[in-house]
């Protein structure tokens, strides 16, 4: 940022005393992560470690699964963005490009399902789970969530803008239905599925209340819940503590300085956020 | 007719997967949760059915109307706090600033970035004795502040060197939903500072040229060009910030208490208060019919919202 001609102007003294003040948290979890317990405690504080502690994230995998649950929500997120993707796809294109009877009804209720809020549903799927035996395993934090209505919704307004010559020259060279979305339709979509792929990464990253009720084991865990368990039975040991949190924020902020505009884009288009 | 109905085949396969997801995940859950509610439900043992008396006891219940107050407290103060230093923040940067990228960038980052280890990394900033917080404040002549552990109602500390005592439905937010208010407003800033900046974008700039002609000042300018044009997007945040954070929970399980919703339960949320009742308590026909009044209570708001504050804002 600082180019040469770069002037402190009043404004910028604000954004950057804002600034300061919005990356301070995770400047001083960073900085606590890398002390020794002791120093960590001391008040005053210090600002620098006296021993840089590095140790203490090799020590997170000694005292919980952490790397268990790592690869649990890896594999969920994975899973279910696959299931997005399959069912989103499918949905978007019937939706925009199919005219079946009540197409239109059907894409109302859809779009009122979105509106409705978690606890509603939260109690009774959980009875649900439980009669399919699915409590406490990864199915419970996969399969409800392997659809979108956001991502189909989304999808389908990209897919109503591509040209209608396109789908009338691959049904004159015979291409069939399915055809058109495999070699027609996906290849052209290709913003709006990178757009959906991130802004559902974060998500299943994320998310904690749903899992947080379906599991009670400890290796079945997503990384939000064990990380949260962690906090409750060590609420004093602030060096692992940090350490693991910046363990688990890391691998989105990586994605979010990759796909920045990606992610940016989802949200102006959403309204959904933790 | 043949045609049509070959059509709503193939959109009744192609809709299959999502169609049966949704049934078993969205829409049944919704319609049996109006059954659960209406009986005394618990995992184990014999479910009996006791018609609306879930509902009466949910209006009858303190706690219920207590988390509600803190709930409206937190709603009440987060969200213009959000919005107010969004928009200011927006505006600062749709100058044709140098570094927008990296100024978005940074006040983006606390969106994206998980509740659960921000919370934790906030108790720990927050801590009384020995968080960075209170630490900075002591340059400024602020001591020892309880945060996270300080019950009092900020309006009841405010008016109690004036020997005023204030009911309690007045004390106002705890210090500890303070706290809570204050981490919301970090983390949820960026967000609205990004749909801020979009909504300024597309303000056509002969407005501005035109208010500049008629010489209108800064101020002016922006009370009578930016603050109406921009109504529809204060309006879509406004919105959206007011659900999101009447839906708040994962702060409230990680960073107060123990037990959770502390210090003397003030900042037991309804959302927590639902949690509480139907997972830790077991008592899923109540909890049902909390989550059925909260949903209710979202709707009003935003149907409020809807007729009454619509109406000021400006579509171009």
């Amino acid at each position: 940022m600082p180019k040469p001609n770069f002037k402190l102007t009043p404004v910028h003294l604000i954004l950057v005393g804002g600034g300061i003040f919005m990356l301070m948290p995770f400047g001083w979890m960073v900085l606590t992560s890398l002390k020794t317990p002791l120093e960590a405690l001391r008040f005053p504080p210090t600002w620098l470690p006296e021993i840089w502690r590095f140790s203490n994230y090799r020590e997170v995998f000694q005292e919980i699964s952490y790397l268990r649950y790592f690869m649990n929500t890896v594999f969920i997120t994975a899973v279910t963005l696959l299931g997005v993707f399959f069912t989103g796809i499918l949905a978007a294109y019937a939706f925009a490009r199919i005219e079946f009877w009540g197409r239109e009804v059907l894409f109302m209720i859809f779009l009122a399902l979105m509106m409705i809020p978690l606890p509603v549903y939260l109690v009774p799927s959980y009875m649900i789970l439980f009669n399919l035996g699915w409590i406490d395993t990864y199915w419970a934090m996969i399969v409800p969530w392997m659809v979108n209505i956001f991502s189909i919704f989304m999808l389908r307004q990209h897919i109503k803008t591509l040209p209608q010559d396109l789908f009338d020259a691959a049904k004159i060279d015979g291409c069939s239905r399915f055809g058109t979305l495999w070699r027609i339709v996906v290849p052209l979509s290709k913003a709006p599925l990178i757009t959906i792929g991130v802004f559902n990464i974060i998500s299943s990253w994320n998310s904690f209340f749903w899992p947080l009720i379906v599991t009670h084991s400890d290796a079945i865990r997503p990384i939000q819940v064990g990380l949260a368990y962690f906090s409750r039975e060590q609420s004093s040991n602030y060096t692992l503590l940090m350490a693991a949190s910046t363990l688990t924020i890391l691998p989105l902020v990586i994605l979010f300085f990759f796909a920045q505009r990606h992610i940016i884009q989802s949200y102006i288009r959403t309204g959904l956020k933790e | 007719m043949n045609r049509k109905l070959k059509e709503t085949f193939a959109g009744l396969v192609y809709l299959l997967p999502a169609l049966i997801l949704l049934a078993a995940f969205r829409f049944l859950p919704i319609l049996f949760s109006v059954r659960i509610s209406l009986y005394d439900w618990g995992m184990a043992g014999p479910k009996k059915f006791i018609g609306l008396e879930n509902y009466a006891e949910v209006l009858t219940d303190p706690v219920f109307w207590k988390s509600l107050l803190h709930t409206g407290w937190y709603v009440f103060f987060s969200v213009p706090l959000m919005l107010f230093i969004a928009l200011f923040i927006a505006l600062l940067l749709n100058t044709r600033i140098k570094g927008l990228g990296i100024y978005r960038t940074v006040y983006y980052l606390p969106v994206v970035t998980s509740i659960v280890a921000v919370s934790i990394v906030w108790k720990w900033i927050l801590h009384p004795e020995r968080g960075l917080l209170n630490y900075l404040l002591s340059f400024i002549g602020v001591h020892g502040i309880g945060w996270l552990e300080d019950p009092r109602g900020l309006f009841a500390i405010i008016f109690a060197p004036l020997g005023i005592k204030l009911p309690e439905v007045l004390t106002g937010p705890s210090i500890a939903m303070v706290a809570l208010i204050i981490m919301s407003v970090w983390k949820g800033i960026g967000y609205n500072v990004v749909i801020y900046l979009a909504g300024l974008q597309n303000i056509p700039a002969q407005y501005y040229e035109a208010a500049k002609i008629d010489g209108a000042g800064r101020l002016a300018t922006f009370r009578n060009v930016t603050w109406p044009l921009i109504s529809p997007t204060t309006f879509y945040i406004l919105i959206i910030s007011t659900i999101v954070t009447f839906e708040t929970f994962a702060q409230v399980w990680i960073m107060t208490g123990p037990p959770p919703g502390g210090p003397l339960g003030t900042t037991k949320v309804v959302m927590y208060y639902f949690y509480e009742q139907s997972f830790e308590l077991w008592r899923l026909g109540y909890g049902a019919a909390i989550a059925f009044f909260a949903f209710l209570i979202i709707l009003a708001l935003t149907i409020f919202q809807k007729t009454y504050l619509e109406r000021r804002v400006h579509y171009a």
